[in-house]
Formats: structure tokens, sequence, C-alpha cells
């Protein structure tokens, strides 16, 4: 492959255009100057660690590794979904919900892919899987965060509904399903945007990558397809299964609304 | 072979009950009876429902006749034992759409136009609201009927309507009521019996005839 080496040097090139933009910033009191900076060391020094990880991971390549890895980028996407909520299930129930619901459609999605479709050998090749999984968990991530946020304020801005609804002897699931409906169609939105604007609007950032680097622009779209389809997915049953739990766990077994299950 | 209607001779039963600042309420409300319950604001007659309709946790027990509250599941208990909060809530785009049935002679007896059911829910006033809150439970057809203040947004002449309405209809389906009032006036019209909220329990009140 004809891939042209960056140099650290030409990298700080382009660091010295976002110093300019800070700049600017810093110039028209936008307040945001020092946080671009920090984003943007953080950016340098994140993916260079995984950069270090990655290179370490391919060179061993055994499962339990890439199995390690796996469990680490899942636990960190649920601490990510229990951040982006305003309101949380209390006793770590959102965590849990983010993480299993993340765990069930993520890693059967991937490891779907793996065996099935890209079948490399080993099915656990870091090279394939690692990019693969974090693709999904990023995705996922968000729209279990975006849906598991609406239901919550939703049941939390329209308590009155809800109830006026159980007390005309509607179940808890009836009671919500609107607001349920709601929150799925909240975390599928995004995939469902992306994948429709896909390559009109912009060329999506794998695809791009792969071209780079090298690879020939029908076999990048291919490999983009794969992705967005397996996202979709991710995202689609991730979302049902995060919707449903929380559904349930803002009921109690006498089907009454629980607000207090929840936390700012 | 076709039996006459037997009259529903359930009564409402509440042993021990505590919610909040209410501590070991006893209660009976008879079939077709309506006790009305007064207390300052604030003194716990909203969540006392609430806990009877089992929407908030409350410890003693609530029996409908000879089945407790626990004997079935909460939107069945609900269905049976039904309460009409003090501001309803409205969710679909319509009026009639949160109705099981259109039936015109309610509007009618209340004071509502006959269109009523066509209405967007957004131009509803607070009165007609609570008014079609009433009609919306009592069409689901409850065994028992919890009240919260049934005529606080409407004028002197609905106020009436509704009172006579809502009688005339626990006395035929011989529904105990538990009802919220704040006017002795309202209480001398409607209730059979009055009983207030004094700090943690509630008292009898004599009724004036």
């Amino acid at each position: 492959m004809n891939v042209i080496d960056l140099s650290w040097w030409q990298l700080a090139l382009t660091a010295l255009l976002i110093i300019a933009l800070a700049a600017c910033t810093f110039l028209a009191h936008l307040g945001v100057g020092k946080s671009l900076l920090i984003a943007a060391a953080r950016t340098a020094i994140q993916l260079t660690l995984v950069g270090l990880v990655l290179e370490a991971l391919f060179s061993v390549g055994s499962l339990h590794w890439v199995a390690l890895m796996g469990i680490g980028m899942l636990l960190l996407a649920g601490r990510e979904v229990v951040a982006r909520q305003k309101y949380n299930l209390r006793g770590g129930w959102s965590f849990g919900i983010g993480t299993l619901s993340m765990f069930i459609s993520a890693f059967a999605v991937t490891v779907l892919t793996l065996v099935a479709v890209i079948s490399p050998d080993p099915w656990y090749t870091p090279q394939y899987a690692i990019p693969l999984l974090g693709m999904l968990l990023g995705n996922t991530m968000t729209g279990v965060a975006l849906s598991l946020d609406r239901l919550t304020e939703s049941a939390k801005r329209s308590r009155n509904i809800i109830e006026n609804r159980l007390m005309l002897g509607e179940t808890a699931q009836q009671a919500i399903g609107e607001f349920r409906r709601d929150a799925m169609r909240a975390g599928l939105t995004p995939i469902i945007n992306a994948m429709a604007a896909a390559g009109i609007v912009s060329l999506p950032g794998m695809m791009t990558g792969q071209i780079l680097a090298g690879t020939s622009p029908a076999l990048a779209v291919k490999y983009q397809i794969l992705i967005m389809f397996t996202i979709a997915a991710g995202t689609g049953f991730g979302t049902f299964v995060a919707v449903t739990l929380c559904a349930r766990r803002l009921f109690d077994g006498r089907e009454r609304l629980r607000l207090d299950r929840l936390t700012r | 072979m076709a039996e006459p209607a037997e009259p529903n001779l359930t009564s409402l039963a509440l042993n021990n009950l505590s919610i909040g600042n209410l501590e070991n309420i006893d209660l009976d409300v008879g079939a077709g009876e309506i006790v009305c319950l007064s207390g300052t604001s604030g003194s716990g007659k909203s969540r006392l429902l609430r806990a009877i309709a089992d929407l908030d946790l409350h410890s003693g027990t609530v029996r409908l006749g000879a089945i407790g509250q626990s004997d079935m599941p909460g939107h069945r208990w609900r269905s049976k034992v039904m309460l009409v909060p003090a501001e309803s809530a409205w969710w679909h785009d319509t009026v009639g759409e949160h109705f099981p049935e259109r039936s015109q002679e309610p509007l009618q007896q209340l004071g509502l136009e006959a269109g009523a059911f066509g209405w967007p829910v957004s131009r509803l006033s607070s009165g007609e609201k609570q008014r079609l809150a009433l009609i919306r439970a009592l069409l689901r057809r409850p065994a028992a009927l919890l009240l919260d203040e049934p005529t606080a947004n409407l004028d002197k002449d609905s106020t009436e309507r509704v009172e006579t309405w809502l009688r005339d209809n626990i006395r035929q389906q011989q529904l105990p009521t538990l009802w919220v009032a704040h006017h002795e006036d309202q209480i001398a019209r409607v209730a059979d019996r009055h009983v207030h909220i004094v700090d943690t329990g509630i008292e009898e009140q004599a009724m004036t005839p």
C-alpha cells in the first residue's frame, strides 16, 4: 500500500492551526479558548495512548487480551451513558441498563459480523475486532444515552398524564407507551439521518480514513456500508432493550410510577 | 334465566392505613354511601386518596368488598377503585379519544355542548375539563369512587348539576364514595357522613340536617 507516512512535525503544523483558532476565540471573548486547547491536547494524548495499546494488542493478538479490551471499552461506554443523563435511576440501574443493552446489541452484532461476514482468521483478529466494536459501541452509546434521557425526562415532566392514565385503570406499559415510543425514536433518529445523508453531505470518517490510507474507494465503500448497517442494527436493538428495561424500572410491582427512583 | 340486576353491595374499607403524616386510618364506606373528607390544605387528603387507589407507597390494607388491594394487579384495582384527581390530564388531540364510549347523555346532564367529543383538548376550560374528567371516569364503570374536589373549578350552577349527577350515579350504581370537599354547604348537600382530618387521624363530624 502506498501510504504516505506522517511525521510528528507535520502533525505539529496542524496543531498550529488549533493554536491560531484559540487565539482568535480569545480575542473575540468567546470564552472557549481554554477548553478548546484542553480538548485538543486530550485528543492527542488519548489517541496516542490508544495507538500504543493497539500496537501492543495487535502484536499479541490473543483472545484474552482482545476480550479484556472489549470489556474495558464497554464499561467506559456505560459510564458515558450515565454521564449524559439529566436524571439517572438510583442504585446504579442506569449504568446497569446502559451497559447490559450495549453488551447485548453491540457485542452480539460485532461477533456476528466478525464470524459470519468478514471472517478473518482467527475471528477475533484485533485489527478487525477492536475498530468494529469501537464504532458499534460509540454509536450504540449515543442511541442508548439519548433514548434513556428522553424517557426519564418525559416521565418526570409528564407525571400527571402517566398517573391520570393509571387512575383510569391502564397498565403501566399502556400509561407510558407513548413516551416509550418517543424515546425509541429519539435513539434511532441520528443513525437514520446519518444513513440517509451518507456520501451526499459528507464522506463518512471511516471511509475517508481508509481512502487516505490507500484502500481503493470501491472497497472502502463496501466497508462503510457494512459499518452503517451494523451500527443501525446495534443502535436499534440496544435502544429497544434499554428503553424497555428502563420503562419497567420506572414502575414497581403494583404498577405505581416511582419517580423517587430517579436522581439528578 | 335472566335475573334482575343485583345492586352492587360492596363497601370500601380502610384498615390501619398510614401514608405521609396520616397514621392508622380506619374507615368504612358503605355501598352507595358518600363520605365527605375535609381538612386543611396540606393535611394529606389527596395523598390518602392516592393510597387508596394504590398510587403511592403506604402501609395498612384497603378492601373492596371481600377483595384486598394486593389480591389483584395494580391496574385492575384502579379500574375498580377509581380516583378522579382535582386537575385532570388530557393527552390525545381531541376530547373524544379519551372516552371508552361517546354517550351524549352525561354531556347534556352536566351542561356541556353536544359536540364536545369532537373538540381539540387545547380549547377546554378548566371547568369543562373537570366535568369531562368525571364522565370519563364514570363511563369506565368503576366499583368505588374517590373524588378529589370534583367541583373546585365550577361556578354555582355547574356545581349543583355535578352534585346531582354524581349523587344519582352513586346511588344507582351503589358506589362507595369518598369525596374531598371544602365547603360546609356542599358537604351538607351531598354527604351521608363527614370525616375531618385532625393531626394524624380522622374524626367523624356531626352532620347538620
